[in-house]
């Protein structure tokens, strides 16, 4: 008995859909093992880690606090990965782009005014699209590795943001406790609701919404396409690698830092050690999960939110740690990307001898 | 002690896991293999090697679960890599991911637990030596095992048949399997030395460096052993060179926060990051280097039956 691959004529588009249903599945009949592996009644425990969520009006507008940040980086990352560009620093884009725009309601705390907002986004944008340019540039200038370059920033960011803190940001009045004050007033996101939904979750749609039309609409989403398909068709096309470069890394790089901006302003409402439960790297797995296609991450946002908050409901009620969260997410990449094979391969068990036979 | 003996001793501790993930993740690499998912082995190798260790009392068996996590660990990858041929970046990083979370969940029951600390040999004479008595006969069997694979890892990939076929595999994979090689199975191979060598780098930290768990503590290390083997444009000499360079880093920061500079904590804690990209800058300089020696399929895959 043996596994073998033969090659798809073309890649199965009923898989693309398909595929991370199954991963998704098996990622939930793995927590059904785990929980009652806990001596937990399996069917219980699931309803609490996925259902409840989105069972309560409570609950739908924590979902979409959670899912906002993820989007917006997922889709930047996404656009990211399909011009086979890896930024995983998107964290790091994340806490720069927060830093960025908390500067003004920090260093300015009288200045009130409704200029002030529109301000501190431009600036959490360009705090994000400064952390990226750095990998961007470091690629097209000397040919050093994204990967490397940009998750070492993550270090770096998450180390100033915990200087400022305790250092020279920290609130005067604050008991000595390593935090800024809190944004208030004109420095503080508008919320809808009961108070939680916030601005950023709008710019998160609207940023689906833009970069899909851009990705299957424009001369540019195509350029970044052939970019990261076929890079040498892409050269003879007259399509330049390192601006696709500087544009991927600029776009997801300001978009994390705005997610992190609108966090700081919003549900965190301060600056402090850690503003974030790692939604930069768990973005990278929305990103897969929605199949690098912006509508699609908007539903995997969704997912990706639904476990977060899952693990904190089974925290509370079946008093299973919420680091359970994480390993979730880590093993649904994981199978997404098992599950993936089968839309350019069909899977034979068997001998050997059959698969060379019906390849051939 | 003196305070040389001191500096040195920390150094070497400093250096021993980025050398023995690194050493792993060379040899993988010149198989054609890029694993990116060596901090999630190494997390993994650091929870288990604690977990057995203080479950069962024994550092060594600790050693042994280390290792096993991170072969475990590495396996995952490549039946995802080799047998399913998914993509090998986004495996690394799944890897990775998966590696944090798991390690997260498993570690909550064993944080701020005492740990079994693995205990540093004592060779009666030899190591009361001054100076090279405690740095080269006082260490603990990590510290010799790192020493030991890499000169291993060098001779091998360099003088032997086995290592003959590993480059083979790595430079040319069509020929290697053309030639009558197993790809896969050579692949399957050293993936699994590089998970072996990677737990064991966890273990290191866990049982020997700072003997206790703490959620994500090895903090960037397999990052930086990545980095490490490009740094040492994939001669495993080099890499020794490169581990030993870090550690010195990484201890005169702590250094001269000691003899009282005032440096924010903060910034000396991200050094070697810096550090990490301005070794990649630098390399990148060095054109012939950098591109005549990463192995040619480094990252592609391959199947068989085409």
């Amino acid at each position: 008995m043996r596994l073998a691959l033969e090659r798809r004529p073309e890649q199965s588009r009923t898989m693309t859909v398909v595929s991370p249903l199954i991963a998704i599945a098996i990622t939930v009949l793995v927590g059904a093992i785990v929980f009652s592996a806990r001596g937990l009644d399996p069917l219980h425990a699931l309803y609490v880690y996925f259902v409840e969520p989105v069972m309560t009006l409570w609950s739908l507008e924590e979902l979409a606090v959670k899912t906002a940040p993820l989007v917006l980086i997922g889709v930047g990352l996404a656009v990211c990965f399909r011009a086979n560009l890896w930024n995983i620093g998107a964290e790091g884009q994340f806490t720069a782009g927060a830093l960025a725009g908390a500067a003004i309601p920090i260093m300015f705390p009288e200045w009130q005014s409704p200029a002030a907002l529109p301000l501190m986004l431009v600036a959490g944008v360009l705090g994000g699209i400064a952390w990226a340019a750095v990998p961007a540039f470091l690629r097209n200038r000397f040919g050093v590795n994204e990967i490397l370059t940009s998750l070492m920033l993550v270090y770096v960011a998450q180390y100033l943001l915990d200087w400022l803190v305790r250092g020279p940001w920290r609130d005067p009045d604050g008991y000595n406790f390593p935090e800024s004050a809190n944004f208030e007033g004109w420095h503080a996101l508008p919320t809808f609701g009961d108070g939680r939904v916030h601005l950023g979750a709008v710019f998160a749609v609207v940023a689906v919404v833009v970069l899909f039309v851009f990705m299957s609409r424009t001369l540019k989403g195509f350029e970044i396409r052939v970019s990261g398909e076929a890079p040498r068709a892409g050269g003879f096309g007259g399509f330049s690698r390192p601006r696709t470069v500087w544009f991927c890394f600029a776009l997801s790089g300001g978009l994390a830092g705005l997610a992190g901006l609108c966090e700081v302003t919003g549900p965190v409402g301060q600056l402090q050690p850690i503003i974030s439960p790692g939604y930069g790297f768990t973005a990278i797995i929305v990103a897969f999960l929605g199949r690098l296609n912006p509508i699609v991450v908007l539903l995997a946002g969704i997912v990706l939110g639904i476990s977060y908050l899952g693990g904190e409901a089974a925290q509370i009620e079946l008093g299973v740690s919420d680091k359970i969260a994480q390993a979730f997410q880590g093993l649904l990449l994981f199978l997404i990307l098992a599950c993936d094979t089968l839309i350019r391969y069909r899977i034979r068990i068997g001998r050997r001898e059959t698969a060379v036979a019906t390849d051939a | 002690m003196t305070g040389l003996e001191a500096v040195i001793m920390t150094i070497i501790a400093a250096a021993t896991p980025l050398l023995l993930a690194a050493i792993g993740e060379l040899v993988t690499e010149r198989s054609g293999v890029l694993n990116l998912g060596v901090e999630g082995m190494m997390i993994m190798g650091a929870v288990g090697g604690f977990a057995a260790a203080y479950v069962s009392g024994s550092a060594m068996l600790g050693i042994a679960a280390a290792v096993g996590a991170g072969v475990a660990m590495s396996l995952l990858f490549a039946f995802l890599t080799q047998t399913l041929v998914s993509n090998q970046v986004a495996t690394g990083l799944a890897l990775t991911l998966f590696g944090l979370g798991l390690s997260g969940l498993i570690g909550e029951a064993f944080t701020g637990l005492p740990g079994a600390k693995l205990q540093s040999v004592h060779v009666p004479g030899l190591s009361d030596l001054p100076l090279i008595g405690p740095v080269l006969f006082g260490q603990d069997v990590i510290v010799y095992a790192s020493v030991a694979l890499t000169a291993l890892a060098g001779w091998v990939l360099a003088r032997t048949r086995l290592g003959l076929v590993i480059r083979a595999t790595g430079g040319n994979h069509h020929s290697a399997h053309a030639l009558g090689y197993n790809v896969i199975a050579v692949r399957y191979g050293c993936i699994a030395f590089g998970g072996a060598t990677a737990g064991l780098a966890g273990g290191y930290l866990s049982l020997v460096y700072t003997p206790q768990w703490i959620e994500n503590m090895t903090a960037g290390r397999g990052w930086i052993a990545l980095a490490l083997v490009v740094f040492s444009t994939w001669a495993p000499r080099r890499v020794a060179v490169g581990a030993y360079l870090f550690g010195t880093v990484w201890i005169m920061g702590l250094y001269v926060q000691g003899i009282g500079i005032n440096i924010p904590p903060q910034l000396l804690a991200s050094l070697p990051y810096l550090i990490t990209i301005a070794a990649l800058v630098v390399l990148s300089g060095d054109r012939l280097l950098t591109r005549v020696n990463p192995p040619a399929c480094l990252g592609q895959p391959f199947v068989p039956d085409r």
